[in-house]
């Protein structure tokens, strides 16, 4: 059993990662060595990436070469299996709590696309309306509608349809699917639940029933329209390392109900404009990039809420150089800056201080507009009906081609 | 082309809706509807053409009695304290395809209403009958909320009824109540030009008045010609949305990226650089630079026309035997 630890004490002393809420030590940024120690997941190292690379005969993903998704369970398992020609199947999915989605939104669901095309894999993407109404308390028809308003900004991030499935739990939960969820829900305690997630006496049965729902799209005998008579098949679950502890508790229960535990790759937290110590908040539109902002507005917010490790006066930078450890530019830049050797470039001037940091907003604000416009022009070419099609429950004979 | 009134009639016959029918000369008020109807045991409604700064419109129909405060409405369903406005009179021809004065639930009957949202006070459900106008001005009539709901239910609306007195506050916390009624589908049709109505001044500001001053012709005026594109939130460079799987299109589009490097590529200085290898030297570049974007746009190619199967396939008609 990997270990899990007492929720009231994190909120303490320590920093505090879970599905809902994620926050630092006072005034400190988020220690990702200490997660892994706590969650007691694997780091991601070099051999790793260059494995990857090897089986998938292209250039490894960006967010794979800057280490943006740096821990993981069980993926070398997933890649020993790919190697003997056994395939596997991806698994990641969003919350709809709003329509607004900005870019750290969109990781997640960028480098799945990656592991989509580069190992030929069918995917599946849950959207967690029910979670939302009851989280946010969302009325049921609102969360529905955020959830297919969501699956288009998703979707134009390039899914092939031959290949995959997405669906909200409002519409499918019901039939092997929640014979799953009934099975998962019997192995685990109220206790454990509780310690788990720190639910208390006051929250609803409603959540405290919730975690199942997650954890079942681990199981391909959830999806008899796609995964009939394949058992056996491995999931690989790409997200945030805050969902880690639902894919715990799938863990445990897995081999109980006699399937394979679902590995896990997981990704860094997407920090604020405003620096890692900000938080990114729906209600601070400054805090982050968004899908639909407009070329002047991702310059506007660049410019003026970048928090940066520039010196406060040219001279002083010129002599000291940038403090790339703050920088959110740079940060950002390797986030999305495909460029490896770019990237290096301008981390050594600038961190030498012979680069200035107008010239490393500039070039973000470039890359972030190419992003965001090529999500757009996708977006635009996205109708209720390809949703409709996306979301239909029908077999994807193509999904290993 | 629109609904007629007697079109309507023969479909709440068809649907067997009780209803009643009363003929009077036109009127263009609640308060003038009232001297021909008011006595005939059912309760008058009100009914609002809305749009908000989205171009997305509503129909609000209430008792006559009923307070609807737009400011309060308008943050209930999301749009800030002033984002609800009255429709411009075009709209009220173009999308309803009803004259002036006669706003009514039933004009969601036509295709052009397609998605305007409507919303119902939920004090109709306590009255025997709600009097309404069947898409004209020269006759009311007067049926209860049960064959209202027949009605819509059978152009496939769900119908669904609010208080539109309440007013809940809206904030961080407490997300707009009403937030399901603003349509999520950009409007199918051309946004009407946003010059204000010819010559007339609408009162529909004021709550009372349902509609405009009486010096009006019953019929609404058709706005000129030109359809003009949706108006989208300003963008600086403006791109045009992807074309459905036109293979044609798709390829153009494909060429033209690759070209544009390729002119870009080729230089006085990158022919010095490169000389006789500079084929291969500008092959390599585009291909890496270009990649990427070319394989996105397949996929959407391919997700389109996936899509036109999957609708066409929705609607097929098996082989007759």
């Amino acid at each position: 059993m990997e270990k899990i630890e007492d929720k009231n004490q994190q909120q303490e002393e320590e920093q505090v990662v879970n599905p809902w809420e994620v926050s630092a030590k006072e005034g400190g940024k988020i220690d990702y060595d200490k997660l892994i120690d706590k969650f007691g997941c694997q780091r991601l190292d070099q051999s790793f990436v260059d494995r990857v690379q090897r089986l998938t005969s292209r250039p490894p993903h960006v967010f794979l070469r800057r280490g943006v998704f740096f821990a993981h369970r069980d993926f070398n398992d997933i890649l020993d299996a790919y190697e003997r020609g056994e395939k596997f199947y991806l698994y990641t999915g969003r919350g709809p709590s709003s329509e607004a989605l900005h870019l750290g939104h969109l990781i997640p669901f960028m480098f799945t696309k990656y592991l989509q095309d580069a190992f030929k894999v069918p995917l599946v993407i849950q959207l967690t309306d029910d979670e939302k109404c009851m989280w946010k308390n969302l009325s049921v028809e609102e969360s529905q509608r955020l959830a297919r308003e969501n699956a288009k900004d998703i979707i134009a991030c390039g899914f092939d349809i031959s290949k995959t499935f997405i669906f909200s739990d409002f519409d499918y939960v019901g039939g092997a699917f929640y014979k799953n969820m009934v099975k998962v829900a019997k192995c685990v305690t109220y206790n454990k639940v509780v310690g788990i997630f720190g639910f208390t006496g006051e929250d609803h049965i409603g959540k405290v029933s919730f975690p199942p729902v997650q954890a079942v799209p681990s199981f391909p005998s959830s999806f008899p329209h796609l995964f009939s008579g394949k058992d056996n098949l491995r999931c690989l679950i790409p997200c945030a390392i805050d969902q880690d502890p639902y894919f715990r508790m799938t863990r445990d229960v897995a081999p109980r109900i006699g399937y394979h535990k679902p590995a896990l790759i997981e990704s860094l937290f997407f920090p604020a404009l405003q620096g890692e110590t900000g938080k990114m908040s729906a209600s601070d539109p400054n805090s982050a990039i968004y899908v639909t902002d407009s070329v002047k507005d991702i310059k506007h917010k660049v410019n003026k809420h970048a928090f940066t490790g520039g010196q406060e006066s040219i001279e002083k930078h010129r002599q000291y150089g940038a403090n790339l450890e703050v920088d959110i530019p740079i940060k950002y830049l390797n986030f999305f800056l495909e460029d490896d050797a770019e990237l290096e470039h301008i981390k050594k001037e600038y961190g030498a201080g012979r680069m200035l940091t107008g010239e490393v907003k500039k070039r973000l604000t470039e890359v972030l507009t190419q992003l965001v416009e090529r999500h757009r022009r996708a977006r635009a070419a996205v109708t209720d009906e390809m949703v409709d099609a996306f979301m239909a429950v029908r077999p994807l004979p193509s999904m290993f081609d | 082309m629109g609904y007629s009134k007697d079109q309507l009639l023969a479909l709440l016959k068809e649907l067997q809706i009780k209803f009643s029918q009363y003929e009077h000369p036109v009127v263009l008020t609640v308060e003038a509807q009232a001297k021909y109807v008011g006595n005939t045991g059912g309760v008058l409604s009100k009914n609002l053409f809305m749009k908000d700064k989205k171009h997305r419109y509503y129909v609000v129909s209430a008792l006559a009695d009923t307070k609807v405060d737009l400011k309060v409405l308008s943050q209930r369903l999301g749009l800030g304290k002033g984002g609800l406005r009255m429709a411009p009179e075009e709209a009220l021809g173009e999308i309803l395809q009803v004259p002036l004065g006669c706003v009514t639930p039933f004009a969601v009957v036509n295709e052009s209403a397609r998605h305007v949202s409507l919303l119902l006070d939920q004090e109709f459900k306590s009255q025997e009958c709600c009097i309404f106008h069947p898409l004209s001005n020269d006759m009311s009539i007067s049926l209860n909320t049960q064959g209202l709901d027949k009605f819509l239910k059978s152009i496939g609306r769900n119908p669904s009824y609010i208080d539109l007195e309440a007013n809940p506050s809206v904030g961080k916390d407490q997300p707009p109540d009403l937030a399901a009624f603003v349509p999520s589908d950009s409007p199918v049709l051309s946004v009407l030009p946003e010059k204000a109505p010819s010559s007339q001044d609408s009162t529909g500001k004021s709550v009372g008045a349902a509609t405009n001053s009486a010096a009006v012709t019953a019929k609404a005026v058709k706005p000129s010609g030109n359809a003009q594109n949706v108006k989208e939130k300003p963008v600086d460079s403006v791109q045009p949305s992807i074309p459905a799987a036109d293979a044609g299109k798709f390829v153009e589009e494909l060429l033209d990226r690759a070209s544009a490097l390729l002119l870009s590529e080729i230089s006085e200085d990158s022919i010095k650089q490169h000389d006789g290898q500079l084929g291969v030297e500008v092959a390599n570049n585009i291909k890496k630079c270009v990649r990427e974007d070319l394989k996105n746009l397949a996929t959407i190619f391919k997700n389109t026309a996936y899509t036109e199967g999957f609708y066409a396939g929705t609607r097929y008609q098996p082989k007759r035997l």
